[in-house]
């Protein structure tokens, strides 16, 4: 791996988020406002103190201006970043960078999306002039060619698939019907959600995260200052990034059941924080739920299961709230619907709450309390055989 | 039109058809209307297909069984032609993969087209590849809608030193005659017919013309027939024809308008196709066209027609079909009802300059293979994704390539004019991989494994474009 990491290097000093949903009263501006505030708040300075800014946003924006027109920012470095799904990680990995360059002392990163405001079902990607070839296949379509895939290379029936599913999205429900910021806070029954009307392939309506509008922000500084800031904050063990060739859809070695993109990105992570054995070291893990045949098969990915044996560990429970590594405590994406731009900070403030043992008591992971200290959190953009993938690594102690 | 003497023998080199794969019930016409419809089937192009993409599916058909030539020229005839001052011969020959200076042009617009299309390639000296389909509407509840059918033909004609000639033209004749039997305005999705009895009455002299002069040119007699092959979308004419043609005594081919109802232009030479199939050495094949006149033409099959092995027979075909299409379904295929659409953003028109500078993919279904490696690429790409060879590409034609299901699934939220569509991950014989829709096909039957090949069609239209290119289809 050529990437040598900055672990240590920069604190989360403070963050803020939205609640998701359907914000049909708020603006975009509103949104931006309220997590710029609350990360400002929670780090005990004001926006004058910000030195630069990097916002994600798929398709709610261009440019800097975006940001800087609602927030009155004083003429300071706004960089608009965009990585599909990954957008808001993205904004975190390249502020933290600039953090570590010594370039600047106190940045934010903050996401955001408005994705209600369109009156359209699920997501609307932007058109480019092509020639027309491109298969039409929607988001919730491409990503439940694994599911048969994982089956047949497993020997899984598809009606065991179906209860593995169902039982990634019953438990998400259950995290996020114990978070005030999500978009659904209600749990749902397994009945329920196995007999919802179908999408696409066997994933039901409930195996698709909703879409919601929503906003996340961090304020970033170099370790050595972060106690000028709070007594608590967190510490970046790792920052991965890969993009690939886009095998997938080409090589008929690829098989759809793993996203090579996550796999290479989940090791260059661990290799820069020194994690050796990704289950038993990390307390909690946030990933990218969009569908939950994808949270079976980051499991395996992400090296928390080994191959074959993700679609077990979910009906053991190995990844539930009070499990061995509890898996989008929040509620994932599954909870708080997926406004593209904020969904990676918005992974990084339960990181930020639960390893600070700020979660709400009915929320808060034993593991922490059982001493783990460390976060991931993984983001992807794209479709099976063709994506980006984040991962990054927080810890509340150095070293 | 006598054939010349002293030159090499003409005709038909190879011919192919295309009947599509739904058929619909004649009786759920009228349990929908509570009049209408009828007994047996008609034929239906399916929602992503039309006259042009039939045309190509007819004429792929054709080149899969024999060894052809490369064509002087491609004429499209149709009365349901998707593109107006558009030429919908370049689309056919795109997807054949043609070069450029073989000539396309259009015969269109009523159902005599065909027979022009055919007349003028007899009379070439070149090889002419002929493609004719329709897809025929009529209003809910008319005649036209229930008798009628869609279907695609596409014949090679030529001489002897192009290929070897399986029917030879022996000649025939045509008589022509102005009067109101049958007409359409461009706008509308339905015919007219004028009371059927006139129809009926002129029809009878013009064919009783035709066919003493062909008779009159050829030197033969209707003894001399095997064969008689009478189309035209006038019924009662087209019963009483062989009494005016003398040919009341020979054998009648058969008409398939029971089941796949009578595919309009392209009728006549489908016919003779489900003949051809059948048919032995020196048999002589007379076709007669009712339409704004009378047209015979008359074939002698030659020894050449033993060694010829159609791909895909008119009769499996016909027999193949799926008969559980329901009415609404078929209504709303072809723009009879007007259903919610899905809230979604309306799909994007293909733009003319990469479809124009992808157009052997798009049209073609041609990859790149890399030398070095061997991968194929679909789409082509010019950095192999083996290996990372670069500009090591040769152009690869997948479309007659079979493949087999990897992985797939049913999506329901994408746009279609019938969803729910199915998307299939397909890996080639030989190497590459596409993802694909699944057309013609139950979303129940489905699974990984399962064998398909590909096939020419509408994606959609938007803006006035249509967006021809490639879907995968189950082998049956």
């Amino acid at each position: 791996m050529g990437s040598r990491g900055i672990k240590d290097q920069v604190a989360i000093v403070g963050m803020g988020c939205t609640r998701f949903g359907e914000h049909f009263d708020r603006s975009i501006d509103d949104m931006i406002i309220e997590a710029a505030h609350s990360a400002y708040d929670s780090a005990g300075i004001s926006q004058d103190d910000v030195d630069a800014f990097w916002f994600g946003t798929l398709s709610s924006g261009t440019s800097g201006l975006t940001i800087s027109k609602p927030l009155k920012i004083d003429y300071k470095p706004v960089t608009r970043v965009e990585n599909m799904c990954a957008s808001g990680s993205e904004a975190f990995r390249n502020a933290a960078y600039a953090v570590a360059s010594g370039a600047f002392d106190v940045v934010m990163a903050i996401g955001a999306e408005k994705l209600k405001d369109n009156g359209m079902s699920g997501l609307v990607g932007a058109s480019t002039a092509d020639d027309g070839t491109k298969t039409s296949v929607t988001a919730p379509a491409s990503f439940s060619l694994l599911a048969p895939a994982y089956g047949e290379k497993y020997g899984v029936d598809r009606e065991t698939m179906k209860e593995v599913m169902t039982r990634i999205a019953w438990k998400n429900h259950f995290n996020g019907a114990r978070n005030p910021r999500a978009q659904f806070q209600k749990e749902v029954s397994k009945e329920k959600i196995a007999n919802a009307p179908k999408v696409a392939g066997d994933l039901g309506i409930f195996d698709c995260s909703g879409v919601s509008d929503g906003s996340a922000a961090a304020i970033l500084c170099r370790a050595e200052d972060a106690h000028k800031y709070t007594d608590n904050p967190l510490y970046i063990k790792a920052l991965a990034f890969t993009s690939g060739p886009g095998a997938g859809p080409l090589d008929p070695d690829y098989d759809y059941t793993t996203f090579n993109e996550v796999s290479r990105c989940a090791a260059d992570a661990y290799e820069q924080a020194g994690i050796t054995d990704a289950r038993n070291q990390i307390a909690m893990a946030e990933v990218h739920d969009c569908f939950t045949p994808t949270e079976l098969v980051l499991m395996e990915d992400l090296q928390f299961s080994k191959r074959g044996e993700g679609w077990q560990d979910v009906m053991d429970g190995t990844f539930d709230l009070d499990g061995e590594l509890p898996v989008n405590p929040d509620g994932g994406l599954k909870s708080f619907g997926h406004p593209i731009g904020a969904s990676g900070l918005r992974m990084l403030y339960e990181c930020w709450l639960q390893l600070r043992k700020e979660a709400p008591e009915d929320r808060q992971i034993l593991s922490v309390e059982k001493g783990k200290t460390l976060g991931l959190t993984h983001n992807l953009g794209g479709r099976p055989g063709e994506c980006v993938s984040f991962a990054s690594v927080v810890g509340s102690e150095l070293g | 039109m006598t054939q010349s003497t002293g030159r090499l023998r003409r005709g038909i080199l190879g011919y192919g058809t295309h009947v599509p794969y739904y058929r619909l019930q004649r009786s759920s016409i009228s349990a929908a209307l509570g009049s209408g419809g009828g007994k047996g089937t008609r034929a239906v192009a399916s929602y992503d297909e039309d006259a042009t993409s039939m045309a190509v599916e007819a004429a792929r058909g054709a080149l899969r069984s024999f060894d052809a030539p490369i064509p002087a020229a491609v004429y499209f005839s149709s009365v349901t032609p998707p593109y107006l001052d558009k030429t919908n011969a370049n689309a056919v020959h795109a997807a054949l993969n043609y070069p450029g200076d073989v000539f396309a042009g259009d015969m269109v617009g009523s159902v005599r087209s065909t027979t022009a299309a055919l007349t003028a390639a007899l009379n070439d000296r070149r090889a002419v590849l002929v493609t004719a389909a329709d897809v025929r509407t009529g209003r809910p509840g008319s005649g036209d809608e229930a008798s009628l059918g869609d279907a695609g033909v596409a014949v090679m004609i030529g001489s002897d030193d192009d290929a070897p000639v399986i029917a030879e033209w022996v000649g025939g004749a045509s008589a022509t005659g102005e009067f109101l039997d049958r007409w359409r305005q461009p706008n509308w999705n339905y015919s007219r017919v004028w009371e059927e009895r006139f129809g009926e009455s002129v029809y009878k002299r013009l064919v009783t013309e035709a066919a003493n002069d062909a008779f009159k040119a050829t030197e033969l007699s209707a003894a001399d027939i095997d064969k008689v092959i009478i189309t035209g979308l006038h019924g009662r004419a087209v019963r009483g024809a062989a009494g005016a043609a003398g040919v009341g005594e020979v054998p009648a081919a058969a008409d398939l308008t029971a089941s796949i109802g009578n595919t309009g232009s392209g009728h006549g030479l489908l016919a003779l196709a489900n003949e051809l199939d059948q048919a032995a050495p020196d048999q002589l094949l007379m076709l007669v066209s009712l339409a704004d006149g009378c047209d015979v033409t008359i074939f002698r099959t030659t020894d050449a027609i033993a060694d010829y092995v159609p791909d895909n027979p008119v009769a499996e075909q016909v027999a193949g079909g799926n008969d559980g299409l329901d009415y609404a379904k078929f209504l709303t295929w072809r723009g009879f009802l007007d259903r919610e659409p899905p809230r979604r953003p309306d799909p994007d028109a293909p733009a003319g300059p990469p479809a124009q500078r992808n157009v052997a993919w798009k049209f073609g279904f041609v990859g790149s293979r890399d030398r070095s490696s061997g991968a194929v690429h679909l789409p082509p790409q010019r950095v192999s994704v083996k290996g990372g060879a670069v500009d090591e590409m040769e152009m690869v034609p997948m479309a007659d390539v079979e493949a087999v299901v990897t992985t797939y699934t049913i999506d329901h939220l994408a746009f279609s004019p019938s969803p729910p569509t199915i998307a299939v991950v397909v890996d080639f014989d030989g190497g590459g991989r596409f993802t694909s829709q699944l057309t013609d096909a139950d979303p129940d039957e489905v699974e990984i494994g399962m064998r398909v090949r590909m096939t020419f069609r509408r994606m959609l239209t938007a803006d006035g474009v249509h967006n021809y290119f490639w879907k995968a289809t189950p082998v049956r």
